[in-house]
């Protein structure tokens, strides 16, 4: 699902930010990337859908070969995967309804099934009261909520969160994360980027852990090891 | 692309336009002004533009024939001239009618030359038009190469001043328009930009959704297309009345040979359709333009 095999990643102003990573994830898997601040999380997530290219080195997502993909072909590479972020990304102007419907309209889906699966992914993230609002009159744990029904609503085969409850209370952020094992269950592969110990060491799962631009552990069950 | 796709993106272009309320009336703004200028200079440039056609479209080539031609000689000569590719029609005029004519323009005075018709001084003539009114000199060398001829004359001077002062005037014209015209589009992109930087966050977000370029800059296309209709709106408003007003009080005014304006119909629609698809033309561009950039993400 996911092979990065010695990537290497030194920015224009000449920060390195990975420093040879070799990783592969399975498909199903639910992996926790974790690491002080600085220590290259959001780079190697960014690599996978193709924010960033690697400096040096190979990543294969889903059987493509990312270095050899071209600019045009992206946005499918994209379809495959959902994206949730801490800041939410969703497009202000836009209800509820219509940023969802907006991941299935890219893909031409049919009016009908947009209607369908909008009004689903509203259901699992029990949003559906507020399908007409704008993201501005939602609370944050919602608006995560809408943007994780986005990241889903047409069925990527991965999810890929980076530091999804870094903007919500303790109360909220298990919230999403009981949605994420949900989504998790129906097979999707979560890769997961955060601070949080209390979520890592609770709901056990395999864990990375990023230092300086390296893999430092990796360990199925793992614990978050950080002092925070 | 799928039909509910453009109709996707035709909505989204429509909405753009009101969510961006005080732009998209600054982006009107300058195509109205723009095209203003353009109808005005268009309206003007085909009028002289029609008034050096119908100069040059009179410009002829007259043919005075040797005075001891016999009938034969003439007509193997009007054969002659009619074989020239370039000449487009050959008119006999015999001496009577040029005699004729010769006393109608002198009016009263042109009595006393009634006198001649015994006796008539004229040449026979014959009266040549060219293709093309620029081929006129080549027609005319041609012909005073022919025998029986006593004087071919067609105003050279006069009329190669002419076609040069037209074809200036026309590029001179040509030139103002499409300055007019790239200034508009600079306006309008430099606008729509502004309304973008506030949007560039949102492309961003569009892509990471999986939206590809064009999914994205169509409804863009179409926004821009609808400042550029709305934008000539008013210019064709302006231009078509003004013309309507000035066709049916200054014609009666002017009177000069081969001063003629342009009818009013079909000359105003034609001049509305030409400053809708240049506003539209404008629009689309100058949007198209300024979203490239911010595609790049």
């Amino acid at each position: 699902m996911i092979e990065m095999k010695d990537v290497y990643k030194t920015y224009p102003n000449g920060v390195t930010a990975l420093n040879g990573i070799n990783l592969s994830i399975d498909q199903g898997e639910f992996v926790y990337v974790v690491g002080p601040s600085g220590a290259g999380k959001s780079t190697l997530i960014s690599m996978m859908f193709r924010e960033e290219k690697p400096t040096k080195g190979s990543i294969a997502i889903n059987g493509i070969q990312l270095n050899k993909l071209k600019e045009r072909k992206v946005p499918h590479l994209r379809r495959d995967i959902g994206v949730v972020f801490q800041d939410f990304k969703l497009l202000p102007r836009l209800t509820v309804y219509e940023n969802i419907a907006f991941a299935l309209e890219v893909i031409e889906e049919s009016p009908k099934n947009i209607r369908r699966r909008v009004m689903e992914v509203l259901d699992l993230v029990k949003l559906k009261n507020k399908a007409r609002h704008i993201p501005d009159e939602l609370s944050g744990g919602e608006q995560q909520r809408v943007s994780i029904a986005r990241a889903i609503v047409n069925r990527p085969k991965m999810m890929i969160a980076d530091e999804p409850t870094g903007n919500l209370d303790p109360e909220t952020s298990w919230e999403i994360m009981r949605i994420f094992e949900e989504i998790n269950a129906r097979g999707t592969t979560i890769i997961m980027a955060t601070h949080s110990k209390e979520i890592v060491n609770t709901i056990k799962k395999r864990v990375i852990a990023v230092e300086n631009g390296r893999i430092f552990r990796d360990e199925e069950r793992g614990e978050y090891g950080y002092e925070v | 692309m799928k039909f509910r796709t453009v109709g996707r993106h035709v909505r989204e272009g429509g909405k753009n336009i009101y969510r961006n309320g005080w732009m998209t009336l600054a982006s009107v703004g300058a195509v109205t002004t723009t095209l203003l200028l353009v109808g005005v200079f268009i309206v003007i440039m085909m009028n002289l533009n029609q008034i050096a056609t119908n100069v040059e479209q009179d410009v002829e080539i007259k043919v005075l024939v040797d005075r001891t031609a016999s009938e034969e000689q003439i007509n193997t000569m009007e054969q002659n001239i009619e074989s020239i590719p370039e000449v487009a029609s050959v008119n006999f005029s015999p001496k009577e009618e040029e005699l004729n004519s010769l006393i109608e323009s002198m009016g009263e005075e042109g009595k006393a030359w009634a006198l001649f018709e015994q006796e008539n001084p004229l040449n026979d003539a014959f009266v040549v038009k060219a293709e093309n009114p620029k081929e006129t000199s080549v027609v005319a060398d041609q012909i005073k190469e022919m025998k029986n001829i006593d004087n071919v004359t067609y105003g050279e001077k006069v009329v190669e001043k002419l076609l040069k002062v037209t074809k200036y005037a026309r590029y001179i014209g040509l030139a103002i328009i499409v300055g007019l015209v790239f200034t508009a589009i600079f306006l309008i992109s430099n606008t729509i930009k502004l309304t973008i930087m506030n949007r560039s966050k949102e492309i961003g977000i569009m892509k990471l959704v999986g939206a590809t370029n064009s999914f994205i800059r169509w409804p863009f296309f179409i926004e821009g297309m609808l400042l550029g209709i709305l934008g000539s709106l008013v210019p064709i408003g302006i231009t078509v009345g003004a013309y309507y007003y000035l066709y049916n009080n200054l014609r009666s005014q002017i009177q000069l040979p081969f001063v003629e304006f342009l009818p009013f119909n079909p000359f105003a629609w034609q001049i509305a359709g030409i400053l809708l698809a240049i506003g539209a033309f404008i629009g689309i561009w100058g949007s198209v333009m300024s979203v490239r950039k911010f595609l790049k993400v």
